[in-house]
């Protein structure tokens, strides 16, 4: 199968039947219970947290949640979640840490949320900090791009051992309708603005971002959600066999050196 | 005195700025940085209208005012030399990886030859000078943002010079301060650029674990990426007066929900009220407050109580 252009990836993941994590947590875990709130402002629902058996084995989820419809998008806020919600998956992945469960992060944001009382409450802060604490987190975390993975938004929760982007997910610093609007004034050549950034899976793998990609059935991952969540489970249950291999100061030192590494200059 | 002191070193760079006397006062580092383009040209506009208040002030008056707004106090954009000038001891700048340049990894059109315009404009590398330097004579490790080269937004070259700068600080025992000034990510480096906050974060977190102190200073502007990553994990926020901090871009904001916002939203004072910054700290006042919360860290002479 030929690479896909950015352009058709991004038509796929904007299929209105492109299942959500919500379709993938009872294909991929047990006794899934949804923890809610960060214990300072609120309960955001835009990024949902809970404790799950994933092959028998205790689990932490952490999961940016799009609506499949305007109704579920308005309760979620279309996956765009506050610093609350960053401030909710900091307070479940420490209580990963303290009982010594993986944490599982499922990214599928177009960006945190822009907004005055986002700001007030600290939107930068809020990623910042996910960065420092994900970065020193003393379990594995394990990351799945499932669809669009926007920005500082996306990157808080991909902060990780080992990150997989599905085959037709995007991973972007801006997102292609902001990039073109910011580079030829005019929002609509998005579509030119995709394929400059250099978004898709296999880009994102070429240039060492990504570990793995998940393959999704012909078409698309809405032609088979259960299909698409075994293979999200083995990717899931391969990382996890290798990196609970590594004792803790291992799977620091590696985690710091994945990104570490990253970076094109010349000196 | 110490302020007249600053306002002569300021003057100094005002006069002959391409003369050999002026050049021979400033750092090996300093120099090697400014001196390679044939010193960055400052064009002398006749007066700054200041984007605050609207207010205009004679050019010799506000270069004397440390480039701050003698009507509302508005810190307006310096250059990183100039902030060198200003804070820290002369000749005490040693520059890091002065020779690191961006490359171009997602072959972003123009970006190569933008950024080959913008070293012989500025004089700079990229968008951040690092290196270790001292304030009354203790010793700090130091980066500087500078808006005029891309808004000073991170990519791959900012990112690394960071990381390096922290753990050189963290295996040399020193203090971090950072002068932030950054329109965010670098949106021609892609997903690179993105990567470069996770990496700089957790490096200031490793530092911040073995106990490494770093002092964030937050100027005009402070958004985006770099709001969300590095400039805020200082164990010490300051910002100077009236600047722009935040992570979402105004004009989005208010693309998102259809109104005008007030003049102060995202300001120093602004951030200051919500409690994400610890000090607003002026500019002339910025040199002795470094100071003292080193000493009160127990670099300078003062020993850690216990």
């Amino acid at each position: 199968m030929s690479a896909k252009n950015a352009w058709d990836c991004l038509q796929i993941i904007r299929n209105k039947n492109r299942p959500t994590v919500e379709n993938y947590i009872p294909l991929l875990f047990d006794e899934f219970y949804e923890l809610h709130g960060d214990r300072h402002f609120g309960d955001d629902k835009a990024l949902k947290g809970g404790i799950a058996s994933f092959e028998g084995k205790p689990v932490t989820v952490l999961a940016q949640v799009k609506g499949r419809n305007l109704n579920e998008n308005k309760n979620t806020n279309f996956a765009m979640p506050h610093p609350e919600g960053y401030r909710k998956a900091m307070r479940l992945a420490l209580q990963a840490e303290k009982f010594r469960r993986p944490v599982i992060c499922f990214i599928d944001t177009p960006g945190a949320f822009c907004g005055i009382d986002a700001e007030k409450r600290g939107q930068g802060e809020a990623i910042a900090q996910s960065l420092y604490l994900f970065s020193q987190l003393k379990t594995p975390v394990i990351s799945v791009i499932l669809g669009e993975g926007g920005s500082g938004g996306a990157l808080a929760l991909a902060v990780c051992d080992r990150l997989a982007m599905l085959e037709n997910a995007v991973y972007s610093v801006i997102s292609p309708r902001g990039a073109a609007s910011i580079l030829w004034k005019d929002a609509a050549k998005e579509k030119d603005a995709a394929e400059v950034l250099k978004i898709t899976a296999p880009d994102c793998k070429s240039f060492g971002i990504i570990e793995e990609i998940i393959a999704e059935p012909i078409g698309g991952a809405h032609n088979s959600p259960s299909d698409t969540a075994e293979n999200i489970k083995a990717y899931i249950s391969n990382s996890l066999r290798d990196v609970t291999k590594l004792d803790t100061d291992e799977l620091l030192a590696a985690r710091y050196k994945k990104f570490r590494k990253i970076g094109i200059y010349s000196e | 005195m110490a302020l007249e002191n600053l306002f002569g070193l300021v003057k100094e760079r005002w006069k002959p700025t391409t003369s050999e006397a002026t050049e021979k006062e400033n750092t090996e580092a300093v120099k090697g940085t400014a001196a390679e383009s044939e010193a960055p040209v400052v064009p002398v506009a006749p007066s700054f209208k200041c984007p605050r208040c609207m207010q205009t002030t004679p050019s010799d008056t506000f270069e004397k005012n440390l480039w701050v707004c003698p009507s509302c106090n508005f810190h307006s954009r310096i250059s990183a030399i100039d902030r060198l000038r200003i804070f820290v001891d002369k000749g005490t700048f040693i520059e890091f990886d002065k020779t690191m340049t961006s490359l171009n990894p997602i072959e972003f059109p123009g970006y190569d030859e933008k950024t080959e315009a913008l070293r012989k404009k500025t004089g700079l590398s990229d968008a951040i000078l690092t290196g270790t330097a001292s304030i009354h004579n203790i010793p700090f490790v130091l980066g500087v943002m500078d808006s005029n080269f891309l808004m000073a937004s991170m990519g791959s070259v900012v990112g690394e010079k960071i990381t390096r700068a922290f753990e050189y600080a963290g295996e040399n025992g020193l203090p971090m301060i950072l002068f932030s000034a950054s329109g965010g990510a670098r949106m021609q480096e892609g997903i690179i650029s993105l990567m470069q906050m996770a990496k700089t974060s957790a490096a200031a977190a490793r530092y911040s674990e073995a106990g490494g102190l770093f002092i964030s200073i937050l100027t005009d502007p402070t958004t985006g990426g770099v709001e969300a990553s590095f400039a805020s994990l200082g164990d010490i926020i300051i910002a100077e007066p009236k600047v722009l901090i935040g992570f979402a871009g105004r004009r989005v904001i208010e693309g998102t929900i259809k109104q005008h916002l007030p003049e102060d939203f995202q300001s120093a004072e602004f951030q200051l009220e919500h409690g994400f910054v610890d000090m607003i700290v002026e500019r002339k006042t910025m040199r002795k407050t470094l100071r003292h919360i080193l000493r009160l860290h127990g670099f300078g002479g003062v020993k850690n109580v216990g």
